[in-house]
């Protein structure tokens, strides 16, 4: 049997294959465009270009925070080609383990081989020099520049605050972050973050086979990095710098503003830290190390502490009951030491010799007359309630119980009890004023932070209106301050309930005043001592104040915790700050070196 | 006496350019796959295109050694250099090495050995030695047995390795009994034993729940579907198909349809319970199964990327980004295509597919026009076996096979596979060279 014509067969089913196969390819490589767009998915990188980060300058345009360069080592390993291990890691100063491990994770899930993994992060340009020019000796291992924070003056840590690499939570909430981005955490790097941060750009580039960087479609696809804006800061460095050396050893803050502007001239919480421990590769540990501290140096007691005001919100409650018709000026109240303690020689106080004589009996006296006015005749408890709604609602206007508006990232906002408040702690009418007269002279349950303390000294300062204590005031170099800290916030006080307070607070820092050891020859001072009653502990010393009388240049709040009276520590602290600020330093060295050598930490 | 014969050697100098062409762009295509951008001399013995063109050099003398031979020796030797082979091949199981899991090497220093790709020669030589040998009628079942047993012993050999790329390639030889007599059924058989064969494996990786007996393998699924289609096979045969023929009709679908069920349980069987893990992971890869290795799918899934890289025109030599960064494991070896295709397009591709198609349709051509029979067949064989390399090679570059690991013919990096076909080649441009001395 002749089976000639089966080659026919034979090459009809080679024919066919090759067809098939054809039409395959023709699939795979003309007709559509997928196959193509997943390779270039692969090979053309996106080239992340950093912006560097904005620089902070301080009031006087002294560099406050700046960048640095920094290099990180980084391994491609579908590039590695087997290579000496033991000079490579003598070359970059990695024990031989580390760097098995480092290889194998960056080839295991989710690493890739085609993608990039970081051997070391974050060396010094000096680490980098050490072995730059042997690199290329090692193929698929490159270098990637970053910029870092530094902090030439070391100063204002929790102030300026730090960034560091965005997290989990961060990315989520924020898709334009992305992994490796940097973020402020704290501080002016945390409210401004928006404009430091800049804009990223981003380079495709394509990798020919001798692995030189070509721009894909002539860079059209690419977007140019915009740098940070620069910030410059309210801070005057000089007297920040100041109010750390005082603050050493001692537990504390002191805020200090420009009362006309608002601006914060000195935001200091001690104990403090260099602000330079938290960047860099040692940043984990020092952060732990810092948060391990039982002196809580990373707790911002200038806008998280909680003070009871004490003493010094005697000041609050005069404005307040003038403003409410309550007393006048000339308002005459026995010191009657049987219903709340009181110190020194006077009996019958009028309201400004009160405020010099921190008369508690006074000030009970005040703010019955604000709570107890006989507006529901019949009941104690409901007039109470209706008295304190009122109260509240002035207090409020001075700033308390709120955040101010600042930019201040995290201001905790203390407590201005309400008769809701009361309701809720002691039940509906089942409190009348005297179950709540420690308010009266900032004790109770009344709570505030040095930087609304601070603001009311602004407000008398002002004599009326304050404007929101801020950080930045100038977005730029030709830009201004954000527009809410232009304008003035009145506070619903007439101007003239503060000539008796302010005439008081300088006869505090007088003959015979709480304060009087600080007094100056060229620069009037007023200002109010305080305690912060912590029993069984020591009291805090509290001293707040303005200068100079007319025409106010700084208020300043000053808290040393466990450090007693007001007038010891807290006031010469404050006459130093003033001195530096208004004149540029003291010439009572004797004081000074007293208070920086002084130790408070017990 | 060689001397004398080579006088009026006849040479298809056609056949000798298109292998030229072949080979050389088979090394270009290895030398842009593999390049080291720091060795980029073509004479870097370190590297595989360096490699490659000692292996083209060891070709060209095996070339000339072949045609200096007398042709009488091929049919002469057929049976020895058949059983040398199967030597070598029971030698690899136990002195070999072992590369991705099969005993397949010799490793002699830097170089290895593939006896298996050199085996094909021994089959080819001794079955047309066989065929051709008087009174041989294929369609004598004895004789079909002896045949088949000529292809299975180094078949079986090669699956202890186990290497299922180079067994599949043996398939090549159905080809040619085919054309030398053997019924076409066999053919069909043979199709649809592999089609039936690769079902039961790949439903069989699933589980279905069944009514009655809950969850088992989804190899029943398989088996009942098997049996309604021979219900219905049988229905057609009662209302469609003459009286006479019914009965034979009957039988046929009634056997087809038990050797179908057992073939295919039986599969499924050996799969699931009588191979180690490694190698039914193997065979789930090959027929691109879920395996738990995530790097299963990534050499298809890299391989059709690179294809679809190359576009029309292709990148150009040295330009394609996929091939250049190496995102194709050994690209140089078995996926070698796929830097055809990115680098020299869809053109490039069609081209090579039609070089391989005119070789093909030439030896065949070469084939039909020999008067010995010996000749005819071995001719056929290298022809198919050709063939086989080429359906696996790029329909598993190109997504259409699974990913199984044999060489595309004078294209793939490798010694073994190079000379083999050089050699399985050349035997046949000898043979044809003398084909007028030759009688019927
Ligand atoms: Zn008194």
């Amino acid at each position: 049997m002749n089976n000639d014509n089966r080659r026919y067969t034979f090459l009809f089913i080679v024919g066919t294959i090759c067809v098939i196969y054809i039409v395959r390819l023709f699939a795979l490589q003309v007709a559509t465009s997928e196959w193509k767009n997943k390779g270039s998915r692969l090979t053309e990188r996106e080239v992340v270009v950093y912006p560097s980060r904005g620089n902070i300058f301080d009031r006087n345009g002294k560099v406050l925070v700046t960048n640095q360069t920094v290099y990180d080592l980084m391994v491609l390993p579908k590039e590695v080609l087997p290579f000496d291990t033991l000079e490579f890691c003598k070359l970059v100063n990695l024990p031989y383990d580390e760097l098995k491990e480092i290889l194998k994770k960056s080839t295991t899930y989710p690493n890739v081989k085609y993608k990039p993994s970081p051997v070391i992060k974050q060396m010094l340009p000096e680490e980098y020099a050490l072995f730059a020019e042997r690199l290329y000796k090692f193929p698929g291992f490159f270098v990637q520049a970053r910029t870092l924070r530094t902090y030439p003056e070391s100063l204002g840590s929790l102030l300026l605050g730090d960034v560091g690499e965005v997290n989990k939570d961060i990315l989520e909430k924020h898709p334009d972050y992305r992994k490796g981005d940097y973020i402020g955490l704290n501080g002016i790097e945390k409210s401004y973050e928006k404009e430091l941060r800049g804009k990223r750009g981003i380079k495709y580039v394509y990798r020919d086979n001798l692995g030189v960087e070509h721009s894909v479609a002539n860079g059209q696809l690419d977007s140019a990095a915009q740098e940070g804006v620069d910030l410059y800061a309210t801070i005057d460095a000089e007297l920040q710098k100041y109010g750390e050396q005082l603050m050493q050893n001692k537990r504390g803050c002191i805020v200090a503003i420009e009362p006309s502007t608002g601006e914060i001239l000195a935001l200091v919480s001690a104990p403090t830290f260099d602000p330079n421990l938290l960047v860099g590769r040692a940043r984990g540990q020092n952060f732990s190390a810092l948060a391990k501290d039982p002196l809580k140096p990373l707790f911002n007691r200038a806008t998280q502490a909680q003070y009871r005001p004490g003493s010094i919100f005697k000041l609050a409650q005069s404005l307040t009951a003038l403003q409410l018709g309550s007393i006048t000026k000339d308002t005459r109240i026995a010191c009657n030491r049987g219903l709340i303690g009181c110190h020194g020689a006077h009996s019958m106080d009028d309201l400004e010799m009160a405020i010099v004589h921190s008369c508690n009996p006074y000030f009970r006296g005040v703010l019955q007359r604000v709570v107890e006015a006989n507006r529901d005749p019949n009941s104690r408890a409901k007039d109470a309630a209706i008295g304190l709604s009122i109260w509240n609602e002035q207090i409020r206007k001075l700033g308390f119980g709120s955040n101010l508006g600042s930019d201040l990232p995290g201001m905790k906002k203390g407590n201005v009890p309400s008769a809701e408040y009361y309701n809720k702690k002691y039940g509906v009418e089942a409190w009348n004023f005297s179950t709540i007269y420690s308010i009266a002279i900032g004790e109770g349950e009344m709570l505030i932070n040095p930087v609304q303390m601070c603001n009311l000294v602004c407000i008398i300062a002002n004599r009326g209106f304050y404007v929101p204590p801020h950080t930045v005031r100038q977005i730029g170099r030709d830009g201004s301050a954000r527009a809410e800290y232009v304008t003035r916030v009145d506070v619903g006080v007439k101007p003239e309930y503060f000539e008796t307070v302010v005439n008081a607070m300088e006869k505090v820092v007088g003959p015979g005043g709480t304060a009087n050891s600080i007094k100056l020859s060229d620069i009037v001072i007023c200002g109010k001592t305080g305690t912060v009653q912590n029993e069984p502990r020591e009291d805090h010393s509290v001293f707040v104040c303005f200068a100079p009388k007319e025409n106010p240049k700084i208020a300043l709040a000053v808290y040393v915790e466990y450090a007693g009276f007001g007038g010891t520590w807290a006031a010469p602290i404050s006459s130093l700050m003033i001195e530096k600020y208004l004149k540029g330093g003291t010439t009572n060295k004797g004081r000074e070196e007293l208070i920086m050598n002084a130790k408070i930490l017990n | 006496m060689a001397a004398s014969g080579k006088q009026n050697l006849q040479l298809d100098w056609g056949t000798i350019a298109l292998y030229g062409a072949l080979v050389l762009f088979g090394w270009l295509s290895i030398y842009s796959a593999a390049f080291n951008p720091l060795l980029p001399s073509p004479f870097t013995f370190s590297e595989e295109y360096g490699k490659q063109l000692v292996w083209i050099g060891a070709c060209v003398f095996l070339i000339v050694v072949i045609l200096y031979l007398d042709a009488e020796v091929f049919n002469k030797l057929a049976v020895y250099i058949y059983f040398f082979f199967v030597l070598l091949l029971m030698l690899v199981l136990v002195i070999g090495k072992e590369v991705n899991g099969a005993k397949a090497w010799f490793g002699i220093g830097d170089f290895g050995i593939q006896p298996s790709e050199f085996s094909k020669i021994g089959v080819g030589l001794f079955l047309s030695k066989f065929i051709s040998s008087s009174g041989m009628q294929l369609k004598n079942l004895r004789m079909r047995i002896q045949a088949f047993a000529i292809i299975g012993l180094p078949a079986v050999l090669i699956l202890l390795q186990p290497d299922v790329g180079s067994l599949l390639t043996f398939l090549a030889f159905i080809l040619v009994m085919y054309r030398e007599g053997m019924s076409g059924n066999v053919l069909i058989a043979g199709f649809a034993s592999v089609v039936i064969g690769t079902l039961s494996i790949v439903i069989g990786a699933g589980r279905t729940s069944y009514p009655y007996f809950g969850e088992l393998s989804s190899i029943w699924t398989f088996i009942i579907s098997l049996f309604g289609l021979s219900i219905l096979a049988l229905i057609f045969v009662r209302n469609f198909v003459v009286p006479r023929s019914r009965r034979m009709l009957y039988s046929v679908v009634v056997i087809s349809m038990v050797l179908a069920s057992s073939l295919a349980f039986s599969i499924n069987y050996i799969v699931d319970n009588v191979l180690e893990k490694h190698h039914k992971e193997r065979i789930y890869v090959m027929l691109s199964l879920p395996v738990e290795r995530q790097d299963a799918t990534y050499n298809s899934e890299m391989a059709k990327i690179t294809v679809g890289s190359g576009g029309f025109i292709g990148r150009g030599f040295h330009q394609g980004p996929m091939t250049q960064n190496n995102y194709v494991p050994e690209q140089w070896t078995d996926f070698i295509f796929s830097a055809v295709a990115e680098e020299w397009g869809f053109l490039g591709s069609v081209t090579v597919i039609l070089m391989f198609f005119t070789l093909i349709y030439r030896l065949v051509v070469l084939a039909e026009r020999q008067r010995s029979q010996f000749s005819r067949v071995y001719g056929y064989c290298v022809a198919a076996i050709i063939f086989m390399h080429l359906l696996i090679n790029i329909g598993m570059v190109l997504g259409l096979a699974p990913i199984i690991g044999i060489p595309l013919p004078f294209f793939s990096y490798g010694g073994s596979s190079l000379m083999a076909f050089t050699i399985l080649l050349f035997i046949m441009i000898r043979l044809d060279a003398e084909r007028l001395s030759v009688f019927r």
